[in-house]
């Protein structure tokens, strides 16, 4: 009997610590949510079943059309570059550092100051600050009367006067203030990655003659999945929240190349249009979900290959 | 405790074994300057005197067509702005304390929250626990806009709409901060936890006396993000708050431009001054956190 007692409580356990974050979540997530699958499938006053009109009208909408397209472009090119920028910051300060280590007293203990803890620092602090604040910064350099135009002025001896956020270069500036602001964590993500790695698989791989390129390919990549996960995951996170850029740089109505996907949410949202914004955001949840068991699957099966191929006990 | 994070010793740079740092360095210079000089560029603004900012940012603030005269330093340094700002504008006080009564207790709370349920997911193999998982990172993905509507909804229904608690309630079960905080505490070793079993403790007593001092570098992570999240905040306040006299911080920003730019670089900076503190102060945990969130179970 006891020993059943003992069981169930067992089984109970990670149940209470999940508890408390599961009520709210599903108050404040799930049922919401689910709200949102029901409506889809309805009429705008949320009474008859309408079928798959709303998906329908989505669908054919030219607005959902351009923002769907604008955010998968600037999923595409974002993530892999602020992948690309972050890793490459990270493996230069790693380097950086070390050398700094190998030429100091080696007694001083693992955490670098100096010159590169500033330089990780600074490149992190852009994370802190909010995009309200940076907005007016923006301004003074992107505006007709700004300092980029002048600076093209000096250098093509020609008149300047782009409103840089407003033109069809809005989306290449939406892209560098991305990176500005997320490029710090992630390379801190990518340091730790880094760090973790132990050196004996580097000079191994020296000794058996692997050039730069190929101890990045066989040792470094591989032994940084995990990082590239959380990574990945979060730069999808944080490329929904470049909506906040975009609306405070261009508004409501910016150039049609950054119309993102929030954009025609917000709309939609000020219009009542339930019914298109219910069924996009059913599209849009199934998208990524699928990208998400896409990802894992492609995770997984890799994970098998390295176990099969011995690398890996 | 920092000897239990596992780090393999000094290896980082051994990718690209170097000799000399100054190309390095140089690259690293520069793009600090990316960083730099827009962060002087605001500091500097927001120490001028109004004639002088006028004077070199009339275009940017929207009174008139000047060309911009940037400036790393005010010519005529002035706490002017700053003085009018915190002693002579209520309507900034008033956002700076709404700002801080929806952020707080939203940390708050996903510490209480959160973090047993990302211990539950850490430490513990339970029927369903993949599946739940991964319903937490999808929603921790979705943007905003995904439940927006119901959310309004839920909310009117609830009766918190216009109220702080609108934006605090759905805050504190925002499913990023699980996230982060799973990564750490799978990066507890497990003979700690089964030499405190051993020892017969319970399971909330290894979780408040073994996971969350180790798991403290990740939880200091998750909740700053969160801070700032929070701080940073923009489509909410608008979706949920109709009453301006809620609005934070964030909000009150792009309005100030507008309506007083006398004071809109100093109220950039006041703005960025509590977020960007606390990230100095934590820096050493962000870095912690960073190092057990790659770890593979």
């Amino acid at each position: 009997m006891g020993k059943q007692a003992g069981l169930i409580r067992r089984r109970l356990t990670p149940w209470l610590f999940l508890a408390p974050s599961l009520v709210g979540t599903v108050v404040f997530y799930g049922l919401p949510f689910l709200d949102v699958g029901k409506r889809s499938f309805q009429d705008a006053m949320g009474t008859r079943f309408a079928g798959l009109h709303n998906y329908r009208a989505v669908v054919d909408n030219e607005a959902f059309r351009l923002a769907a397209a604008n955010t998968v472009r600037f999923l595409a090119i974002c993530m892999p570059l602020l992948m690309l920028v972050s890793f490459v910051t990270a493996s230069l300060l790693a380097a950086g550092a070390e050398l700094k280590r190998k030429r100091a007293d080696r007694s001083r203990g693992d955490r670098d100051t100096g010159i590169y803890g500033l330089f990780r620092t600074t490149l992190v602090l852009p994370m802190a600050v909010p995009a309200a604040s940076m907005v007016l910064v923006w301004k003074i350099f992107l505006c007709p009367d700004g300092v980029l135009n002048q600076w093209l002025c000096g250098i093509t001896g020609e008149t300047w006067q782009v409103d840089w956020a407003f033109s069809r270069w809005a989306f290449p500036i939406l892209v560098m203030t991305y990176l500005w602001r997320h490029v710090g964590y992630d390379m801190v993500l990518w340091l730790a990655g880094l760090q973790s790695i132990h050196g004996e698989l580097y000079e191994a791989a020296r000794m058996d003659g692997a050039g730069v390129l190929a101890r990045l390919w066989y040792i470094t990549l591989p032994e940084l999945r995990g990082t590239f996960v959380i990574v990945a995951v979060l730069s999808v996170v944080n490329a929904f929240r470049v909506y906040r850029e975009a609306y405070l740089l261009a508004g409501s109505y910016p150039d049609a190349s950054i119309y993102l996907l929030p954009h025609l949410f917000a709309h939609w949202f000020l219009n009542l249009d339930i019914g298109k914004m219910t069924a996009a955001a059913v599209l849009l949840t199934g998208t990524l979900g699928l990208l998400a068991v896409l990802g894992i699957g492609i995770c997984r099966f890799r994970a098998n290959m390295a176990g099969k191929g011995g690398r890996r006990p | 405790m920092k000897h239990l994070v596992k780090r393999g010793k000094g290896s980082a740079g051994r990718l690209f074994p170097v000799r000399r740092g100054t190309g390095f360095g140089l690259l690293l210079l520069a793009l600090c300057l990316l960083v730099w000089i827009p962060l002087l560029v605001m500091t500097a603004a927001a120490l001028m005197p109004e004639d002088e900012l006028y004077w070199r940012y009339g275009s940017p603030l929207g009174l008139g067509q000047t060309p911009v005269r940037a400036a790393l330093l005010p010519d005529y340094p002035s706490p002017e702005a700053l003085a009018e700002l915190l002693l002579r504008s209520p309507g900034f006080f008033v956002m700076f304390w709404n700002s801080c009564i929806q952020v707080l207790p939203v940390v708050l709370g996903q510490l209480l929250v959160g973090a047993p349920a990302a211990w539950a997911f850490a430490r513990f193999r339970f029927p369903g626990r993949r599946a739940l998982f991964a319903c937490y990172v999808v929603l921790m993905v979705l943007p905003f806009q995904v439940t927006q509507v119901s959310g309004y909804l839920v909310l009117d229904r609830l009766g918190l709409l216009d109220s702080h608690l609108a934006l605090v309630l759905p805050g504190i079960w925002a499913s990023l901060p699980v996230f982060i905080m799973e990564r750490s505490f799978a990066a507890v070793p497990k003979e700690l936890l089964e030499a405190a079993r051993l020892d017969g403790a319970g399971e909330w007593r290894i979780f408040l006396h073994v996971g969350l001092p180790l798991g403290y570098p990740g939880i200091v992570t998750a909740l700053l993000l969160s801070f700032m999240e929070g701080w940073n905040s923009l489509e909410q306040p608008v979706t949920y708050l109709k009453d301006r006299t809620l609005w934070p911080l964030s909000l009150y920003l792009p309005d100030i431009a507008a309506d007083k730019g006398a004071v809109a670089f100093a109220a950039a900076l006041v703005t960025c001054l509590l977020p960007v503190l606390l990230y100095l102060n934590f820096q050493e945990e962000l870095e912690q956190g960073a190092a057990s969130s790659g770890s593979r179970e």
